[in-house]
Protein backbone atom coordinates (compact mmCIF):
# COMPACT_ATOMS: atom_id res chain seq x y z
CA UNK A 1 0.00 0.00 0.00
CA UNK A 2 3.00 2.44 -0.34
CA UNK A 3 2.11 3.69 -3.26
CA UNK A 4 -1.03 5.70 -2.07
CA UNK A 5 0.61 6.11 1.18
CA UNK A 6 -1.02 9.05 3.02
CA UNK A 7 0.47 12.15 4.46
CA UNK A 8 1.87 11.66 7.85
CA UNK A 9 3.95 13.30 10.07
CA UNK A 10 7.83 14.53 9.30
CA UNK A 11 9.66 15.45 12.45
CA UNK A 12 12.33 17.93 11.62
CA UNK A 13 14.04 20.64 13.09
CA UNK A 14 11.81 24.01 12.85
CA UNK A 15 9.79 26.35 14.05
CA UNK A 16 7.29 25.13 13.24
CA UNK A 17 7.37 21.71 14.29
CA UNK A 18 8.79 23.45 17.69
CA UNK A 19 5.14 25.14 18.39
CA UNK A 20 3.01 23.07 20.57
CA UNK A 21 0.12 21.40 18.83
CA UNK A 22 -2.28 23.38 20.65
CA UNK A 23 -0.88 26.04 18.63
CA UNK A 24 -1.06 24.75 15.58
CA UNK A 25 -4.38 23.46 15.51
CA UNK A 26 -5.80 26.70 16.41
CA UNK A 27 -3.54 28.43 14.12
CA UNK A 28 -4.96 25.94 11.22
CA UNK A 29 -8.59 26.32 12.04
CA UNK A 30 -8.64 30.14 12.64
CA UNK A 31 -6.75 30.35 8.90
CA UNK A 32 -9.19 28.11 7.41
CA UNK A 33 -11.99 29.96 8.70
CA UNK A 34 -10.51 33.36 7.89
CA UNK A 35 -10.11 32.21 3.79
CA UNK A 36 -13.71 30.41 4.05
CA UNK A 37 -15.27 33.83 4.62
CA UNK A 38 -13.41 36.15 2.31
CA UNK A 39 -13.11 36.31 -1.48
CA UNK A 40 -10.76 39.57 -1.27
CA UNK A 41 -7.85 38.43 -3.64
CA UNK A 42 -5.61 41.17 -1.78
CA UNK A 43 -6.00 38.67 1.22
CA UNK A 44 -5.74 35.41 -0.28
CA UNK A 45 -3.17 36.08 -1.90
CA UNK A 46 -1.31 37.53 0.78
CA UNK A 47 -2.55 34.61 2.62
CA UNK A 48 -0.93 32.41 0.25
CA UNK A 49 2.51 33.57 0.17
CA UNK A 50 2.46 33.89 3.89
CA UNK A 51 1.86 30.22 3.56
CA UNK A 52 4.47 29.26 1.33
CA UNK A 53 6.70 31.34 3.31
CA UNK A 54 5.93 28.83 6.55
CA UNK A 55 6.17 25.91 4.40
CA UNK A 56 9.47 26.83 3.50
CA UNK A 57 10.50 27.99 7.54
CA UNK A 58 9.43 24.46 8.16
CA UNK A 59 11.74 22.78 6.52
CA UNK A 60 9.86 20.40 4.78
CA UNK A 61 11.00 20.01 0.92
CA UNK A 62 8.67 20.42 -1.61
CA UNK A 63 9.10 17.34 -3.36
CA UNK A 64 7.89 15.52 -0.10
CA UNK A 65 4.51 16.54 -0.15
CA UNK A 66 4.99 16.21 -4.55
CA UNK A 67 2.51 13.98 -4.56
CA UNK A 68 -0.20 15.44 -2.76
CA UNK A 69 0.46 18.51 -4.31
CA UNK A 70 -0.48 16.90 -7.78
CA UNK A 71 -3.41 15.28 -6.31
CA UNK A 72 -4.85 18.59 -5.41
CA UNK A 73 -3.59 20.59 -8.25
CA UNK A 74 -6.05 18.11 -10.61
CA UNK A 75 -9.03 18.32 -7.78
CA UNK A 76 -8.95 22.27 -7.92
CA UNK A 77 -8.55 21.98 -11.65
CA UNK A 78 -11.22 19.85 -12.39
CA UNK A 79 -13.44 22.08 -9.86
CA UNK A 80 -12.74 25.40 -11.79
CA UNK A 81 -13.52 23.08 -15.05
CA UNK A 82 -16.87 22.04 -13.44
CA UNK A 83 -17.79 25.46 -12.34
CA UNK A 84 -17.27 26.94 -16.00
CA UNK A 85 -19.08 23.74 -17.34
CA UNK A 86 -22.15 24.68 -15.41
CA UNK A 87 -22.79 27.95 -14.77
CA UNK A 88 -20.33 29.94 -17.45
CA UNK A 89 -21.82 33.17 -16.33
CA UNK A 90 -20.55 32.99 -12.57
CA UNK A 91 -18.52 35.96 -12.66
CA UNK A 92 -21.04 38.24 -13.98
CA UNK A 93 -23.73 36.52 -11.26
CA UNK A 94 -20.96 37.61 -8.68
CA UNK A 95 -19.72 40.75 -9.99
CA UNK A 96 -22.55 41.97 -11.71
CA UNK A 97 -20.29 43.04 -14.68
CA UNK A 98 -20.08 41.42 -18.14
CA UNK A 99 -16.36 41.92 -20.24
CA UNK A 100 -16.02 38.99 -23.02
CA UNK A 101 -12.96 38.53 -23.95
CA UNK A 102 -13.63 35.28 -25.88
CA UNK A 103 -16.66 34.08 -27.36
CA UNK A 104 -17.11 30.23 -27.21
CA UNK A 105 -20.32 28.77 -28.86
CA UNK A 106 -23.99 28.54 -27.17
CA UNK A 107 -23.77 30.13 -24.01
CA UNK A 108 -20.12 29.56 -23.24
CA UNK A 109 -17.95 32.75 -23.34
CA UNK A 110 -14.91 33.52 -21.51
CA UNK A 111 -15.45 36.62 -19.69
CA UNK A 112 -13.12 38.95 -17.29
CA UNK A 113 -15.59 38.13 -14.61
CA UNK A 114 -15.31 34.42 -14.95
CA UNK A 115 -11.48 34.42 -14.86
CA UNK A 116 -11.02 36.29 -12.26
CA UNK A 117 -13.96 34.64 -10.02
CA UNK A 118 -11.87 31.70 -11.04
CA UNK A 119 -8.60 33.35 -10.03
CA UNK A 120 -10.11 33.72 -6.52
CA UNK A 121 -11.56 30.59 -6.10
CA UNK A 122 -8.29 28.61 -6.85
CA UNK A 123 -6.49 31.39 -4.42
CA UNK A 124 -8.88 29.84 -1.79
CA UNK A 125 -7.64 26.96 -2.52
CA UNK A 126 -3.95 28.00 -2.24
CA UNK A 127 -4.45 30.04 0.89
CA UNK A 128 -5.12 26.90 3.00
CA UNK A 129 -3.79 24.23 1.80
CA UNK A 130 0.19 25.33 2.29
CA UNK A 131 -0.90 25.50 6.02
CA UNK A 132 -2.84 22.69 6.06
CA UNK A 133 -0.60 20.43 5.23
CA UNK A 134 1.81 21.77 7.66
CA UNK A 135 -0.39 20.90 10.12
CA UNK A 136 -0.71 17.36 9.08
CA UNK A 137 3.54 16.97 8.22
CA UNK A 138 4.81 19.23 11.49
CA UNK A 139 2.13 17.65 14.04
CA UNK A 140 3.07 14.97 16.19
CA UNK A 141 0.02 12.57 15.78
CA UNK A 142 0.32 11.85 19.81
CA UNK A 143 0.15 14.95 20.74
CA UNK A 144 -3.19 15.81 18.40
CA UNK A 145 -5.31 14.75 21.40
CA UNK A 146 -4.01 16.77 23.50
CA UNK A 147 -3.81 19.96 21.18
CA UNK A 148 -8.11 19.55 21.09
CA UNK A 149 -8.48 19.35 24.59
CA UNK A 150 -6.37 22.30 24.55
CA UNK A 151 -8.61 24.38 22.47
CA UNK A 152 -11.30 22.97 24.76
CA UNK A 153 -13.16 20.06 23.21
CA UNK A 154 -14.36 17.16 25.61
CA UNK A 155 -11.33 15.13 26.47
CA UNK A 156 -13.68 12.52 25.03
CA UNK A 157 -13.62 13.52 22.17
CA UNK A 158 -10.22 14.10 22.20
CA UNK A 159 -9.40 10.57 23.15
CA UNK A 160 -11.48 9.20 20.59
CA UNK A 161 -9.80 10.75 17.97
CA UNK A 162 -6.39 9.57 19.75
CA UNK A 163 -7.99 5.94 19.41
CA UNK A 164 -9.26 6.43 15.53
CA UNK A 165 -5.43 7.50 15.29
CA UNK A 166 -3.94 4.78 17.14
CA UNK A 167 -5.86 1.97 15.37
CA UNK A 168 -5.91 3.28 11.71
CA UNK A 169 -2.95 0.67 10.82
CA UNK A 170 -4.49 -1.95 12.79
CA UNK A 171 -7.96 -1.75 11.06
CA UNK A 172 -5.76 -1.31 7.84
CA UNK A 173 -3.63 -4.99 8.39
CA UNK A 174 -6.80 -6.38 9.41
CA UNK A 175 -8.33 -5.01 5.61
CA UNK A 176 -5.51 -6.18 4.02
CA UNK A 177 -5.59 -9.91 5.42
CA UNK A 178 -8.93 -10.35 4.72
CA UNK A 179 -9.01 -8.92 1.48
CA UNK A 180 -6.34 -11.42 0.68
CA UNK A 181 -8.31 -14.43 2.85
CA UNK A 182 -11.06 -13.83 0.46
CA UNK A 183 -9.84 -13.85 -2.58
CA UNK A 184 -7.90 -16.80 -2.12
CA UNK A 185 -11.52 -17.93 -1.88
CA UNK A 186 -12.52 -16.62 -4.89
CA UNK A 187 -13.50 -13.20 -3.97
CA UNK A 188 -13.01 -10.74 -6.58
CA UNK A 189 -12.53 -6.96 -5.44
CA UNK A 190 -10.17 -5.86 -8.75
CA UNK A 191 -11.70 -4.51 -11.81
CA UNK A 192 -12.14 -7.71 -13.25
CA UNK A 193 -15.71 -7.63 -12.65
CA UNK A 194 -18.68 -5.56 -12.68
CA UNK A 195 -19.19 -2.72 -10.07
CA UNK A 196 -22.36 -4.34 -8.54
CA UNK A 197 -20.55 -7.65 -8.58
CA UNK A 198 -17.77 -5.83 -6.52
CA UNK A 199 -20.00 -3.58 -3.83
CA UNK A 200 -22.08 -7.06 -3.23
CA UNK A 201 -18.36 -8.98 -2.32
CA UNK A 202 -17.27 -5.97 -0.56
CA UNK A 203 -19.48 -7.20 1.91
CA UNK A 204 -17.59 -10.17 2.41
CA UNK A 205 -14.42 -8.20 3.31
CA UNK A 206 -16.02 -5.69 5.56
CA UNK A 207 -18.52 -8.10 7.46
CA UNK A 208 -15.49 -9.82 9.16
CA UNK A 209 -14.10 -6.09 9.19
CA UNK A 210 -16.47 -4.77 10.94
CA UNK A 211 -17.02 -7.79 13.50
CA UNK A 212 -13.54 -7.85 14.44
CA UNK A 213 -14.15 -4.08 14.79
CA UNK A 214 -16.70 -4.48 16.95
CA UNK A 215 -15.55 -7.02 19.36
CA UNK A 216 -11.91 -4.57 19.54
CA UNK A 217 -14.72 -1.92 20.89
CA UNK A 218 -15.79 -4.39 23.49
CA UNK A 219 -12.29 -4.89 24.68
CA UNK A 220 -10.83 -1.62 24.50
CA UNK A 221 -13.80 -0.10 26.29
CA UNK A 222 -13.75 -2.76 29.09
CA UNK A 223 -9.88 -2.23 29.38
CA UNK A 224 -10.73 1.71 29.54
CA UNK A 225 -13.99 1.19 31.94
CA UNK A 226 -11.25 -0.92 34.24
CA UNK A 227 -9.09 1.95 34.67
CA UNK A 228 -12.28 4.27 35.15
CA UNK A 229 -12.02 6.64 32.21
CA UNK A 230 -14.58 9.32 32.33
CA UNK A 231 -14.71 9.14 36.26
CA UNK A 232 -13.17 12.76 36.12
CA UNK A 233 -14.03 15.92 34.34
CA UNK A 234 -11.03 16.59 33.59
CA UNK A 235 -7.57 14.79 32.01
CA UNK A 236 -4.09 15.56 31.93
CA UNK A 237 -2.12 14.78 29.03
CA UNK A 238 1.37 13.33 28.59
CA UNK A 239 2.49 14.63 25.65
CA UNK A 240 0.93 18.71 26.68
CA UNK A 241 3.69 21.51 26.88
CA UNK A 242 2.74 24.74 28.22
CA UNK A 243 2.48 27.65 25.68
CA UNK A 244 5.61 29.68 25.13
CA UNK A 245 5.93 33.12 23.47
CA UNK A 246 5.97 31.68 19.36
CA UNK A 247 2.86 30.09 20.44
CA UNK A 248 1.32 33.26 21.54
CA UNK A 249 2.87 34.78 18.32
CA UNK A 250 1.75 32.40 15.92
CA UNK A 251 -1.98 32.60 17.43
CA UNK A 252 -1.96 36.39 17.05
CA UNK A 253 -0.73 36.41 13.90
CA UNK A 254 -3.88 33.94 12.90
CA UNK A 255 -6.48 36.03 14.93
CA UNK A 256 -5.11 38.95 13.15
CA UNK A 257 -5.64 37.51 9.89
CA UNK A 258 -9.21 36.24 11.06
CA UNK A 259 -10.26 39.87 12.10
CA UNK A 260 -8.48 41.52 8.91
CA UNK A 261 -10.81 39.15 6.81
CA UNK A 262 -13.93 39.95 9.09
CA UNK A 263 -13.08 43.68 8.77
CA UNK A 264 -12.46 43.66 5.02
CA UNK A 265 -16.29 41.79 4.28
CA UNK A 266 -17.97 44.31 7.37
CA UNK A 267 -16.39 47.35 5.86
CA UNK A 268 -17.34 46.95 2.65
CA UNK A 269 -20.21 44.49 3.27
CA UNK A 270 -19.60 42.15 0.47
CA UNK A 271 -17.20 39.66 0.44
CA UNK A 272 -15.71 40.36 -2.56
CA UNK A 273 -13.14 42.33 -3.93
CA UNK A 274 -14.64 44.13 -7.61
CA UNK A 275 -12.07 45.42 -9.69
CA UNK A 276 -14.61 45.94 -12.54
CA UNK A 277 -16.82 48.96 -10.93
CA UNK B 1 -22.40 14.79 26.23
CA UNK B 2 -21.27 14.01 30.14
CA UNK B 3 -23.27 11.06 29.68
CA UNK B 4 -21.05 9.77 26.46
CA UNK B 5 -20.33 6.31 27.78
CA UNK B 6 -16.93 4.72 27.41
CA UNK B 7 -18.54 2.45 24.63
CA UNK B 8 -19.22 5.48 22.58
CA UNK B 9 -15.94 7.27 23.11
CA UNK B 10 -14.05 3.78 21.93
CA UNK B 11 -16.78 3.38 18.89
CA UNK B 12 -16.26 6.66 17.85
CA UNK B 13 -12.68 6.20 17.79
CA UNK B 14 -12.64 2.74 15.60
CA UNK B 15 -15.35 3.61 13.76
CA UNK B 16 -13.59 6.70 12.49
CA UNK B 17 -10.92 4.26 11.85
CA UNK B 18 -13.00 2.06 9.97
CA UNK B 19 -13.96 5.01 7.87
CA UNK B 20 -11.11 6.36 6.83
CA UNK B 21 -9.57 3.11 6.38
CA UNK B 22 -12.20 2.25 3.90
CA UNK B 23 -12.52 5.83 2.26
CA UNK B 24 -9.06 6.38 1.65
CA UNK B 25 -7.39 2.96 0.28
CA UNK B 26 -10.73 1.20 -0.75
CA UNK B 27 -12.27 2.65 -4.34
CA UNK B 28 -14.61 0.92 -6.67
CA UNK B 29 -15.22 3.07 -9.48
CA UNK B 30 -18.75 3.89 -10.25
CA UNK B 31 -18.84 2.85 -14.45
CA UNK B 32 -19.89 5.31 -16.79
CA UNK B 33 -19.28 8.08 -14.67
CA UNK B 34 -15.51 9.24 -14.45
CA UNK B 35 -13.47 9.73 -11.20
CA UNK B 36 -16.57 8.90 -8.91
CA UNK B 37 -16.56 6.13 -6.43
CA UNK B 38 -18.59 4.18 -4.54
CA UNK B 39 -18.10 5.53 -0.82
CA UNK B 40 -18.08 2.21 1.09
CA UNK B 41 -17.51 3.65 4.26
CA UNK B 42 -20.89 5.63 4.22
CA UNK B 43 -22.29 2.22 5.03
CA UNK B 44 -20.32 1.68 7.52
CA UNK B 45 -21.11 4.62 9.16
CA UNK B 46 -25.05 3.50 8.86
CA UNK B 47 -24.21 0.61 10.99
CA UNK B 48 -22.26 2.17 13.54
CA UNK B 49 -24.94 5.48 13.83
CA UNK B 50 -27.83 3.12 14.09
CA UNK B 51 -25.89 0.37 16.46
CA UNK B 52 -24.17 3.70 18.75
CA UNK B 53 -26.42 6.28 18.36
CA UNK B 54 -26.65 9.92 16.84
CA UNK B 55 -23.84 11.65 18.66
CA UNK B 56 -21.35 8.67 17.71
CA UNK B 57 -22.74 8.98 14.23
CA UNK B 58 -22.23 12.25 14.12
CA UNK B 59 -18.47 12.10 15.32
CA UNK B 60 -17.67 9.20 13.41
CA UNK B 61 -18.61 11.10 10.24
CA UNK B 62 -17.09 14.29 10.99
CA UNK B 63 -13.25 12.82 12.55
CA UNK B 64 -13.50 10.47 9.80
CA UNK B 65 -13.90 12.50 7.10
CA UNK B 66 -11.80 15.29 8.38
CA UNK B 67 -8.84 12.62 8.43
CA UNK B 68 -9.53 11.52 5.22
CA UNK B 69 -9.35 14.93 3.54
CA UNK B 70 -6.31 15.52 5.78
CA UNK B 71 -4.30 12.82 4.39
CA UNK B 72 -5.51 14.12 1.02
CA UNK B 73 -3.85 17.60 2.21
CA UNK B 74 -7.12 19.94 2.57
CA UNK B 75 -9.92 19.95 4.53
CA UNK B 76 -13.38 20.80 2.62
CA UNK B 77 -15.24 21.60 5.87
CA UNK B 78 -18.80 21.50 3.52
CA UNK B 79 -18.49 17.68 2.77
CA UNK B 80 -17.23 16.99 5.92
CA UNK B 81 -20.21 18.35 7.42
CA UNK B 82 -22.33 16.47 5.48
CA UNK B 83 -20.79 13.28 6.70
CA UNK B 84 -21.20 14.39 9.97
CA UNK B 85 -25.09 15.69 9.44
CA UNK B 86 -25.81 11.91 7.82
CA UNK B 87 -24.42 10.17 11.03
CA UNK B 88 -26.71 12.30 12.75
CA UNK B 89 -29.25 11.61 11.16
CA UNK B 90 -28.99 7.79 10.41
CA UNK B 91 -28.15 7.94 14.10
CA UNK B 92 -31.33 9.94 14.72
CA UNK B 93 -33.75 7.95 12.44
CA UNK B 94 -32.07 4.40 13.02
CA UNK B 95 -31.91 4.14 17.14
CA UNK B 96 -35.39 2.22 17.15
CA UNK B 97 -33.53 -0.66 15.36
CA UNK B 98 -32.55 -3.06 18.12
CA UNK B 99 -29.71 -5.17 16.37
CA UNK B 100 -28.32 -6.38 19.84
CA UNK B 101 -31.71 -8.56 20.14
CA UNK B 102 -31.03 -10.01 16.74
CA UNK B 103 -34.31 -8.62 15.26
CA UNK B 104 -33.95 -7.42 11.72
CA UNK B 105 -36.98 -8.25 9.37
CA UNK B 106 -38.35 -6.65 6.52
CA UNK B 107 -39.98 -4.29 8.58
CA UNK B 108 -36.01 -2.77 10.36
CA UNK B 109 -34.46 -3.41 6.38
CA UNK B 110 -37.39 -0.93 5.37
CA UNK B 111 -36.92 1.56 8.51
CA UNK B 112 -33.17 1.94 7.88
CA UNK B 113 -33.23 2.56 4.89
CA UNK B 114 -35.53 5.03 4.41
CA UNK B 115 -34.05 6.50 7.53
CA UNK B 116 -30.52 6.49 5.51
CA UNK B 117 -32.14 7.38 2.08
CA UNK B 118 -33.47 10.71 4.15
CA UNK B 119 -30.27 11.10 5.27
CA UNK B 120 -28.93 11.22 2.55
CA UNK B 121 -30.99 13.36 0.79
CA UNK B 122 -30.70 15.94 3.36
CA UNK B 123 -27.29 15.79 3.64
CA UNK B 124 -26.18 15.89 0.03
CA UNK B 125 -28.61 18.01 -1.46
CA UNK B 126 -29.43 20.50 1.44
CA UNK B 127 -26.11 20.42 3.77
CA UNK B 128 -23.24 20.29 1.45
CA UNK B 129 -24.56 22.46 -1.77
CA UNK B 130 -25.90 24.77 0.60
CA UNK B 131 -22.69 25.31 2.43
CA UNK B 132 -20.69 25.52 -0.43
CA UNK B 133 -22.81 28.09 -1.75
CA UNK B 134 -22.74 30.22 1.35
CA UNK B 135 -19.11 29.84 2.49
CA UNK B 136 -17.22 28.91 -1.36
CA UNK B 137 -20.00 31.19 -3.25
CA UNK B 138 -20.03 28.66 -5.74
CA UNK B 139 -22.10 28.19 -8.81
CA UNK B 140 -25.49 26.97 -7.26
CA UNK B 141 -25.89 24.48 -10.73
CA UNK B 142 -22.70 22.96 -10.26
CA UNK B 143 -23.37 21.69 -6.44
CA UNK B 144 -26.32 20.53 -6.58
CA UNK B 145 -25.60 18.29 -9.64
CA UNK B 146 -22.34 17.27 -7.36
CA UNK B 147 -24.47 16.61 -4.24
CA UNK B 148 -27.27 14.53 -6.35
CA UNK B 149 -24.76 12.71 -7.58
CA UNK B 150 -23.02 11.86 -4.27
CA UNK B 151 -26.38 11.41 -2.39
CA UNK B 152 -27.46 8.59 -4.81
CA UNK B 153 -24.02 6.79 -5.14
CA UNK B 154 -23.81 6.85 -1.47
CA UNK B 155 -28.04 5.85 -1.06
CA UNK B 156 -27.24 2.98 -3.33
CA UNK B 157 -23.89 1.82 -1.66
CA UNK B 158 -25.30 2.39 2.19
CA UNK B 159 -28.64 0.64 1.17
CA UNK B 160 -26.82 -2.59 -0.25
CA UNK B 161 -23.83 -2.70 2.52
CA UNK B 162 -25.39 -1.42 5.35
CA UNK B 163 -28.48 -3.92 4.74
CA UNK B 164 -26.12 -7.18 4.12
CA UNK B 165 -23.76 -6.01 6.90
CA UNK B 166 -26.99 -4.96 9.85
CA UNK B 167 -27.95 -8.55 8.51
CA UNK B 168 -25.27 -10.29 9.07
CA UNK B 169 -24.61 -9.10 11.78
CA UNK B 170 -28.23 -9.71 13.83
CA UNK B 171 -27.54 -13.17 12.75
CA UNK B 172 -24.49 -13.47 15.33
CA UNK B 173 -26.81 -12.18 17.90
CA UNK B 174 -29.27 -14.40 19.85
CA UNK B 175 -32.75 -14.06 19.62
CA UNK B 176 -34.48 -12.79 22.43
CA UNK B 177 -36.60 -15.12 24.19
CA UNK B 178 -34.83 -18.08 21.84
CA UNK B 179 -34.38 -20.28 24.67
CA UNK B 180 -37.38 -22.49 25.54
CA UNK B 181 -38.44 -24.21 29.10
CA UNK B 182 -38.80 -27.74 28.48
Amino acid sequence: MSKNAALSYLPRQSVVHRLTGTAKLAFFLLWSTAAMLTYDTRLLAAMTITGLVLFSVSRIRLREVKGALIFMMILVLLNLFAIFLFSPDQGTHVYGTKHVILPLFWRYEITQETLFYLLNFFLKYSAVIPVALLFILATNPSEFAASLAGIGVSYKIGYAVALALRYIPDVQRDFHNISQAQQARGIDLSGKDKAFTRLKNSAAILLPLVLSSLARIETISNAMELRGFGKHKKRSWYVQRPFERRDWVALAIALGVLALSLGLTLAKGSRYFNPFQ
Amino acid sequence: MKKMSVKTVVAIGIGAALFFVLGRFVAIPVPFVPNTTFNLQYGVLGLFAAMFGPIAGLLIGFVGHTLIDLSWGSPWWSWILASACFGLLTGLFASKLDLESGVFGKKEILTFNIAQVVAHAISWIVVAPGLDILVYAESVEKVFAQGAVAGILNAITTGIVGTVLMLAYSKTRTKKGSLNKE
